[in-house]
C-alpha cells in the first residue's frame, strides 16, 4: 500500500534532513504506530504519505514515495484524496464547513459521490463515532474531543484505503479516546484499512498496533513488532516499563498481558511498604479560592456554583470529560471569564482587579493553545522578554527552559517548533514569574515520556517551594505520578474531590495502567514500584 | 392550521427576500416607510432565525447602522449647508483658508436640513440592517454551496477571504488574552499595535493550514476533460464577456441604438451561461442534501419581489410620498400601496416553517406540535 524507497526529506532552510534514507513498506490492513521523541519528524513522516510534503510544505524530497502505485511526487494531495484520509493535529484549523453534517460530507462532495451514497455514509459515520446528537451543531460550538471525532469522521466518510492520523487522541478524555481507537481498530479489522497513526500516549494505542515505526531522531527509522522495538526505546508506556523492571520477555503491551504475568510481582510487592501513600501533605495556607462561582456561555451553564480552595504547595489534577468545564474553571481563575455570580479570591483580591503584571506574579496560566503566547523571532528573544515582563534576573527563563527541554536550540524561531516544544517554551515563560499559583491546561499534549518526566520534576520543585499547581488534564498517568489531589468535574459540578491514590484506585476510568495491573494493591506508578522493589527504573 | 414541520429555508430565498427589501429601502427617504421596513425585517429575523453563531449578525449590523446614522448626522451639523427654516441653533463659523473655499464649517443649523440628513442616514442604516438580516437568516456559506459548479471554486476563495476578517477579530482576542497572561498591559494603542504582527502571522498560518486540509480532502479535483472542450469553454467565456461589455456600454451611452444594446447583452449573457455550463462539467463535485426550493421559498422570494416592485413603482408614480421634498417640515405620509406591500413582505415570518434549532438534541414538544 505504502512504499518508501530511500526517502530523504529536507525542509527549506534546514541544515540537515528531517527524514534520511528511509525504506518502508506498509501492507494493506496494517495498523502502524509512529513513535519517537518530540520533534523527531513524526509529522513529516505522515505528511510524506499524502504528498503534503513537499507539495505544501516546500522542501526537497529525494527517493520515491508511492501510495497504491501513485507517486506522490507527481500526484498532489487532492489527487490522493480518494486513497488517503488525513486527520491533523489541530482539527479546528482544518474544518472547511460550518456544521457537523456538512463537514462529514465535504470530502465526498469533492470526490463527486452520488447523493444517496453520501447520505448513507454520513449516517453510518455519525453512528460509528457517536455524533448523532451533534449532527446539526455548528462546529464552533463543539468541545475539543467532539471536534476531533468530527475530523476523524470527515476523513472516514470517503472510505479511504489509508488513514493517516497525527495524534488523534491528544485532546480527548480517556473514554472518548477509547471510543476513537476502538472505531479505528474496527476499521482495520472489518475493512482492512491501512492506518498510520502517531501518538505520544502509547498506553492508549500500542496494544492495537501491528507494527511500530520508531524515529530515534537522527532521521533514520526502525520498524518492527511493538514488543521488539519498545525493548530499548526512550519512549515507552508504563506497562512496558513495568515489564522492563520485572524482566518479562516478550514485553507486555496491554494491561491484560501484564496482569496475567504479574502474579509473582504482586506477591513480592505485598511484602513491601507502599510508597505512594507515605506522602501525605500537611495543611498549608489557602492561596486561591472559588466561592459559589457560576459561569455561563449565553444560556448554557458551564460552572454551576463551584466551591473550591487550593493550598500552597499542593498539586491538583483537574479531570473530567471533554466539555466538563475544566478550561473554563482555569480561565475564570485568571480572570479571563467574569463569573455571573460568586467570587474568585487570590491572596485577598479578585483576578480582574489586578493589572496584568501584578496578576502574573500571583497566578500564571499555560493555555491549551500555548503558541498564542509566543511572538518573538527566536527563543532567546522570548526568554529575554519573559525575564523583563516578570522583573526576573536575566537568564531565569533560559535556565528553566534548559531544564524542561535541554535539546532546544535558542536561535530557533518559536513558530518552527513542534507543538510539544512550543509548550515547553511557554511553560518556561510562565514559570519565570514564579507565580504563587500555576495553572496548566493540558500541558502534556505533544510531550513525550521523557519531556513529561522533566515537566513533572520541575512542577514538583515549584510545589515544594510553596507554589499551588493546578493541572487540567486527561492524562491519568501524569495525574498518578504528580498530583496529590484529584478533582473530577462533570457538567459544571465538582463530583469527586479527594486524594489521588484513593480516587485513582477506586475508578477504572481514572486508574493509571500500573494500578490496573497491580490492583488491589495501591501502587500507581512505575517509579513507586521500582522504589519499593529497590531497583532502578 | 397545523404548524409546519421545522426546516431551514433555502438560503437563496432569504437573500432574495432581503435584497428585494433593500431595493425598496433604497428608493425612499420617507422615515415612516423606512421604519416600517426595519420593523418587518426585525419581526422576520426574530421569528425565523436559528440559534447558530452566525444568527447573531443582525444586532451587529444594527449597531453598524446606528454608527453610520450618527456620522451622517454630525457631518450635516458641522459641514452642511443650511436649508429652509427654522434655525435650530447657530454654531460659531470658522473661516477656512482659501484652498478649502466652498466648505463651510459651523454656521446656522436648520431643522429641515437636520431632518434630511437623518432620513438619508436612516436609509443607509436600514439597508445595512437588511444585509444583517440576510446573514442572520441564512448562513452565507450555505448560499455558496448553491452556486453553479463552475463558480464554486471562485466562491470558496471569496468566502475564505471574507472569513479572514472574523478570524482576525478572534485572533486579536486570543493574542490580547495571551498578552495578559504574559503580564503585559492589554490596553492602549501600544497594546493594540504590538498584537498586529502575531495576529497577522496567526491568521496567515491558519489560512495555510486550511488550504492544506482542503487540498488533502480533494478540493479542486478535475475530471478528465479534452483539450478541445477547454478551448470551447474559454472561447464562450471570452465572447460572453465582450458581449456583456458592449451591452453595458450601450446602456450608458445614449447615442447607441437600443437594438444593438439589447442584442449585444443577450448574446453576451447566453455565451457566458454556455461557458459556465460547460465549465461546470469539468468539476466532479456533487452536493450532499441540497437545499430544497419549495412553496415556502417561492412565497418568501415572491412576496419580497412584489413588495419591492410596488415600492419602486410608487417611487415613480408618487415621488413626493416616498421622497418628501427637502426643506419642508411635515409628518411623512404613508402611501397605502406601499404599506400593503410591506405588510405582505412580513408574511414569511408567519407562514414559513420555523427554523431548526441546532443546540437541542431532542425536538421539543413545542416545535413538533
Amino acid at each position: 500500500m505504502i512504499e518508501f524507497r530511500d526517502v530523504t526529506a529536507t525542509y527549506p532552510d534546514a541544515t540537515r534532513p528531517t527524514i534520511k534514507n528511509v525504506r518502508l513498506h506498509v501492507d494493506e490492513g496494517e495498523l502502524c504506530l509512529v513513535v519517537g521523541r518530540t520533534g523527531t519528524g513524526k509529522t513529516t513522516l505522515l505528511r510524506l504519505i499524502n504528498g503534503l510534503f513537499p507539495h505544501f510544505t516546500g522542501g526537497v524530497l529525494s527517493g520515491q514515495v508511492t501510495v497504491c502505485g501513485r507517486d506522490t511526487a507527481t500526484s498532489r494531495p487532492r489527487d490522493l484524496a480518494d486513497l488517503v484520509g488525513v486527520v491533523g493535529q489541530d482539527p479546528r484549523s482544518h474544518f472547511v464547513t460550518d456544521t457537523v453534517e456538512d463537514e462529514l460530507a465535504y470530502t465526498m462532495e469533492s470526490l463527486g459521490l452520488a447523493p444517496d451514497v453520501m447520505r448513507r455514509r454520513v449516517e453510518e459515520t455519525l453512528d460509528l463515532l457517536g455524533l448523532v446528537e451533534l449532527r446539526r451543531r455548528p462546529l464552533d460550538t463543539l468541545s475539543g474531543g467532539q471536534r476531533q471525532r468530527v475530523a476523524i469522521g470527515a476523513a472516514l466518510t470517503a472510505h479511504p484505503r489509508i488513514l493517516v492520523l497525527d495524534e488523534p487522541t491528544s485532546a480527548l478524555d480517556p473514554p472518548a479516546a477509547e471510543d476513537v481507537l476502538a472505531a479505528l481498530q474496527r476499521l482495520v479489522h472489518d475493512l482492512a484499512i491501512t492506518v498510520v497513526i502517531s501518538e505520544h500516549r502509547l498506553e492508549r494505542v500500542v496494544h492495537y498496533a501491528d507494527r511500530v515505526l520508531y524515529l530515534p531522531g537522527d532521521g533514520s527509522l526502525r520498524d518492527g513488532a511493538p514488543a521488539e522495538i519498545l525493548k530499548d526505546t526512550p519512549v515507552a508506556p508504563p506497562v512496558v516499563e513495568l515489564g522492563r523492571i520485572a524482566g518479562w520477555d516478550p514485553l507486555p503491551l496491554s494491561v491484560r498481558d501484564a496482569r496475567r504475568r504479574a502474579t509473582a510481582l504482586r506477591d513480592a510487592l505485598t511484602a513491601c511498604p507502599n510508597v505512594s501513600q507515605a506522602t501525605k501533605a500537611s495543611v498549608t495556607p489557602v492561596t486561591v479560592e472559588l466561592n459559589d462561582v457560576r459561569v455561563a456561555y449565553g444560556n448554557r451553564p458551564v460552572l454551576n456554583g463551584v466551591n473550591l480552595a487550593f493550598h500552597a504547595g499542593e498539586i491538583t489534577a483537574l479531570m473530567g470529560r471533554n466539555g466538563a468545564g475544566k478550561t473554563t474553571l482555569l480561565r475564570t481563575l485568571v480572570g479571563l471569564h467574569r463569573p455571573l455570580s460568586g467570587t474568585v479570591v487570590i491572596g485577598g483580591v479578585g483576578p480582574r482587579a489586578l493589572s496584568p503584571s501584578l496578576l502574573l506574579q500571583r497566578i500564571g496560566l499555560v493555555p491549551q493553545d500555548a503558541a498564542d503566547l509566543l511572538y518573538a523571532a527566536t527563543i532567546a528573544e522570548e526568554c529575554a522578554a519573559a525575564d523583563e515582563d516578570a522583573h526576573a534576573t536575566q537568564g531565569t527563563c533560559a535556565a528553566l527552559l534548559n531544564e524542561i527541554a535541554p535539546d532546544l536550540s535558542f536561535t530557533q524561531a518559536p513558530r518552527d517548533l513542534s507543538e510539544g516544544q512550543r509548550l515547553s517554551v511557554v511553560l518556561a515563560i510562565v514559570m519565570t514569574a514564579a507565580p504563587q499559583v500555576l495553572l496548566l491546561d493540558e500541558p502534556t499534549r505533544g510531550l513525550d515520556y521523557r519531556a513529561k518526566e522533566r515537566l513533572a520534576s520541575v512542577l514538583r520543585r515549584f510545589a515544594r517551594a510553596g507554589t499551588t499547581v493546578i493541572i487540567a488534564t486527561h492524562d491519568v498517568e501524569l495525574t498518578a505520578d504528580l498530583a496529590s489531589r484529584m478533582i473530577v468535574l462533570a457538567d459544571g459540578d465538582v463530583v469527586v474531590d479527594g486524594h489521588t491514590a484513593d480516587v485513582a484506585v477506586s475508578s477504572p476510568a481514572f486508574a493509571p495502567q500500573i494500578a490496573k495491573v497491580l490492583a488491589p494493591l495501591p501502587w500507581l506508578t512505575v517509579g513507586d514500584v521500582a522504589e519499593s522493589l529497590g531497583v532502578l527504573p | 392550521m397545523t404548524r409546519a414541520f421545522p426546516r431551514n429555508l433555502h438560503p437563496a430565498a432569504w437573500w432574495l427576500w432581503a435584497l428585494a427589501l433593500l431595493t425598496a429601502a433604497s428608493r425612499s427617504t420617507n422615515l415612516a416607510v423606512l421604519a416600517m421596513i426595519l420593523t418587518v425585517a426585525w419581526v422576520v429575523v426574530k421569528r425565523r432565525r436559528s440559534d447558530a453563531p452566525w444568527a447573531r449578525a443582525f444586532r451587529l449590523f444594527l449597531r453598524l447602522g446606528l454608527i453610520v446614522l450618527a456620522i451622517r448626522f454630525v457631518a450635516q451639523v458641522l459641514f452642511g449647508m443650511p436649508i429652509g427654516a427654522p434655525v435650530l441653533f447657530t454654531l460659531p463659523e470658522i473661516g477656512l483658508p482659501r484652498w478649502a473655499a466652498g466648505i463651510t464649517f459651523g454656521g446656522p443649523v436648520t431643522a429641515p436640513s437636520v431632518l434630511a440628513a437623518f432620513a438619508d442616514g436612516a436609509r443607509l442604516a436600514v439597508m445595512l440592517a437588511l444585509i444583517g438580516a440576510a446573514n442572520t437568516l441564512a448562513n452565507p456559506k450555505r448560499l455558496l454551496a448553491s452556486l453553479p459548479a463552475a463558480l464554486y471554486e471562485v466562491g470558496v476563495a471569496v468566502v475564505v477571504a471574507l472569513s479572514f476578517a472574523p478570524s482576525l477579530i478572534v485572533a486579536v482576542g486570543r493574542v490580547r488574552e495571551a498578552r495578559r497572561l504574559r503580564g503585559r498591559n492589554d490596553r492602549g494603542i501600544r497594546g493594540v499595535l504590538t498584537v498586529a504582527a502575531p495576529v497577522l502571522e496567526d491568521a496567515l498560518e491558519r489560512s495555510l493550514a486550511l488550504a492544506a486540509a482542503m487540498d488533502s480532502r480533494g478540493y479542486g479535483r478535475r475530471g478528465p476533460v479534452s483539450s478541445r472542450m477547454n478551448t470551447v469553454t474559454t472561447m464562450l467565456f471570452s465572447a460572453g464577456l465582450v458581449g456583456i461589455a458592449l451591452g453595458l456600454f450601450g446602456l450608458l451611452d445614449s447615442s447607441t441604438p437600443s437594438l444593438v444594446t439589447v442584442v449585444a447583452l443577450a448574446c453576451g449573457v447566453t455565451a457566458a451561461a454556455g461557458g459556465l455550463a460547460l465549465a461546470g462539467k469539468r468539476g466532479v463535485r456533487t452536493r450532499y442534501r441540497p437545499d430544497r426550493w419549495d412553496r415556502p421559498e417561492q412565497l418568501t422570494a415572491g412576496v419580497a419581489l412584489i413588495a419591492a416592485g410596488i415600492t419602486v413603482w410608487a417611487s415613480f408614480a408618487d415621488p413626493a410620498a416616498l421622497n418628501p421634498p427637502i426643506g419642508v417640515l411635515a409628518w411623512p405620509a404613508m402611501p397605502l400601496p406601499v404599506v400593503g406591500a410591506l405588510l405582505l413582505a412580513a408574511a414569511p415570518a408567519f407562514v414559513t416553517p420555523p427554523p431548526v434549532l441546532t443546540q437541542e438534541a431532542e425536538p421539543t414538544f413545542e416545535a413538533t406540535r
